[in-house]
């Protein structure tokens, strides 16, 4: 039996972080259960000549092809989108890209402005405080002055245009489309005790330079030093209830498999999309049957993903291929609703730079390009350093049918059951993403790139985990409140991309922790007037 | 994690096929796939991919109605090129572990114009440069809706 604590969070990944810090000033004794483990700096492929070859192995993408000891298992079942994550200090930001996009003013207001979805019980403007704490907690690169956005100053100077960025740069122009350097979680000057980029390659299988803003190298020094304690190799079975109906406190595993229960006076859920709504089913109990919080029973439903439609050709003179980081540039041009396009909704265009010798080739081969025999060297050559790939992310609507449930065989090592994925593309996102492979393919034309195909939707690219456990202000339509708090259970919040409303159609890092902040600021604030469980 | 190993056979077989799928080249002054050293690599490598590549090697044992490092040279590529398009997900895999062990090699590497090295700690320069492309994007109004 462990010590009870004020605060429980479940998971240190971007959202558990940036709450953990925020509520660290109450001094209230707050404590972070995280199944995995701190990831050292060395630990990180770039370190090694086999860093490419170890993105297949213990730093492939995909839980279920990664298979630590840390991770568990996922049943994609027929999902044309697979759910990838990483498990460990940081969470899933440890193997994020770092682009760093906000969301749009529109996207909180979708009902109001297409007549699809709903609105969120929040706004841009609510959240613009967050946003600025948060870029400045992270650590962004960018630009100031993008036309597609609200004003907003990013701390730091943007990442090289590059050659690659030359190219995407003048086919835009020639076209009169929008692009813009990204917002970026990377440093690009000393920051924070941060070294600045050196252009190891590409940022997703971690930095080991450091500059990438993963939560582990962000929030979490500061809130160590706040005094908040973090446990890991600590998988949590369930959050469970007293008598009074309210969360007690939570089961969990350790690495040698002891059952442990840690009491605490109130438990914050930070699983993101798929381990929260995963967790919540776990916690069963005779008052709560269905999983708890799950009155409502959308707890798992609404499951949106990004859907990823890859775009690629090759230029006739060599470019930066792996060199620097994968995305640094972005394309608004078609983010928002124009109906004469046939669909609701839209799309960002990241602009993507190649991949180094081993993934080139591979991708390559996939797409039927690189020939056995002889013939190999040359077209190799003719395709190496040349790739330009533009990707559409694509706004997914919320659909109750596309969801996470338990799956009655698969388990982890631990015997906790395993999220199985039932999701369909929608009509809406398939016109989506025939649109955003068109207009790459006019981008692509516009810069004299050949050999140009595309991966729509990209299996491997379930990366955005959104809607399981929605909020809003009707416990009939939502799992939580406006401000993140159960409708069922008052000590229980969370804070993670399980409570959006809609997805937007850019990356959802950012958003995520500005809506941790704000949920963090309002439990602060309750608790300053003893409101916080009314 | 412990990980199954290729019998000789199936390894005699593995050696035969990396050399159609990657030959040596004097023109590009690159070894085949099929090198003592790269062969290394890749029976090292299999690792997660261990049981796909023996999937895939009992597909084209199959095929050759016997041992592939047995047949004659024409024979043998004509087996190959019939299993490169029957191959399915196993030999997706197995050529995968192929190419990530040729492609680090320090000889294919450098005749490729790379640096043999890790990335961290030197990093790589990415030029800067010129932001005032970006001139017709700054001049137009704001794009985003007023909600």
């Amino acid at each position: 039996m462990h010590e009870k604590v004020d605060v429980l969070i479940i998971g240190s990944g971007a959202s558990g972080a940036a709450v953990a810090w925020s509520l660290a000033d109450t001094k209230m004794r707050i404590l972070c259960l995280e199944q995995g483990d701190w990831v050292k700096p060395t630990d990180y492929p770039t370190n090694g000549r086999d860093w490419e070859a170890r993105l297949f192995g213990d730093f492939a993408i995909n839980p279920n092809r990664r298979a630590r000891e840390t991770d568990y298992p996922i049943n994609n079942g027929t999902s044309p989108i697979q759910v990838v994550n990483f498990n460990g200090v940081g969470g899933s930001t440890i193997m994020y890209t770092a682009h760093y996009p906000r969301l749009h003013p529109s996207d909180f207001r979708v009902k109001t402005l297409d007549g699809v979805a709903d609105d969120w019980p929040v706004d841009y403007a609510t959240l613009e405080p967050y946003f600025t704490e948060n870029d400045r907690m992270t650590g962004v690169a960018g630009l100031e002055g993008d036309p597609a956005y609200p004003h907003h100053v990013p701390p730091m100077p943007p990442l090289p245009l590059g050659k690659t960025g030359r190219c995407f740069g003048e086919a835009m122009n020639r076209l009169g489309w929008h692009w813009w350097p990204s917002d970026s979680a990377i440093a690009t000057a000393e920051y924070d005790g941060r070294a600045p980029c050196i252009n190891l390659g590409h940022c997703t299988p971690g930095c080991a330079q450091g500059a990438k803003g993963s939560a582990d190298v962000t929030y979490w020094p500061h809130a160590l030093r706040a005094g908040v304690e973090l446990r890991t190799r600590a998988r949590v079975r369930e959050v469970t209830v007293g008598p009074d109906g309210l969360a007690n406190g939570a089961i969990y595993y350790d690495a040698e498999g002891k059952e442990h229960f840690q009491p605490a006076e109130m438990v914050i859920v930070a699983c993101n999309g798929i381990g929260t709504p995963r967790l919540l089913l776990n916690s069963v109990s005779g008052r709560f049957p269905n999983g708890i919080a799950n009155s409502s029973g959308l707890v798992g439903r609404n499951l949106m993903f990004h859907p990823f439609a890859h775009t690629y050709g090759y230029v006739d003179e060599p470019i930066d291929g792996n060199i620097g980081a994968q995305l640094s540039l972005w394309s608004q041009e078609f983010y928002e609703t124009d109906k004469a396009r046939g669909f609701v909704r839209g799309y960002t265009l990241q602009l993507h730079r190649g991949a180094g010798t081993i993934v080139d080739a591979i991708a390559n081969t996939a797409r039927g390009f690189l020939p056995w025999g002889e013939a190999h060297h040359d077209v190799y050559r003719t395709l190496f350093n040349r790739k330009l790939g533009l990707s559409a992310i694509c706004e997914d609507l919320p659909e109750e049918h596309n969801r996470v449930t338990l799956d009655p065989v698969l388990k982890d090592s631990n015997g906790i059951p395993a999220p199985k994925i039932d999701y369909a593309l929608s009509d809406n996102t398939k016109k989506m993403i025939a649109h955003g492979v068109a207009r790459s393919k006019d981008v692509l034309a516009a810069a004299g790139a050949k050999n140009v195909g595309s991966d729509a939707p990209m299996l491997n690219a379930g990366w955005h985990l959104m809607g399981t456990a929605r909020m809003g202000t009707d416990p009939e339509r939502s799992v939580v409140n406006e401000w993140g708090r159960s409708h069922d259970v008052k000590n229980l919040f969370i804070v993670d991309g399980s409570i959006w409303v809609t997805s937007g159609g850019v990356n959802p890092t950012s958003t995520i922790q500005a809506l941790a902040l704000y949920i963090a600021d309002n439990i602060k604030r309750r608790l300053a007037d003893a409101t916080l469980f009314d | 994690m412990t990980y199954g190993t290729l019998t000789d056979a199936e390894a005699r077989d593995l050696r035969a096929l990396a050399g159609i799928m990657i030959p040596a080249s004097s023109a590009h002054g690159v070894p085949g796939a099929d090198d003592a050293l790269i062969f290394a690599d890749i029976l090292k490598s299999l690792e997660r991919d261990t049981a796909d590549a023996q999937m895939a090697l009992k597909h084209l044992r199959e095929l050759s109605g016997g041992a592939f490092a047995e047949l004659a040279p024409e024979r043998r590529t004509e087996v190959a090129m019939r299993f490169r398009h029957e191959g399915g997900a196993p030999l997706f895999a197995l050529n995968r572990v192929v190419l990530l062990c040729y492609y680090r090699d320090d000889r294919v590497m450098r005749a490729l114009g790379q640096e043999p090295r890790s990335p961290f700690p030197k990093g790589h320069v990415v030029e800067q440069g010129d932001w005032s492309l970006l001139d017709p994007v700054r001049k137009r109004a704001p794009m985003w809706r007023q909600v």
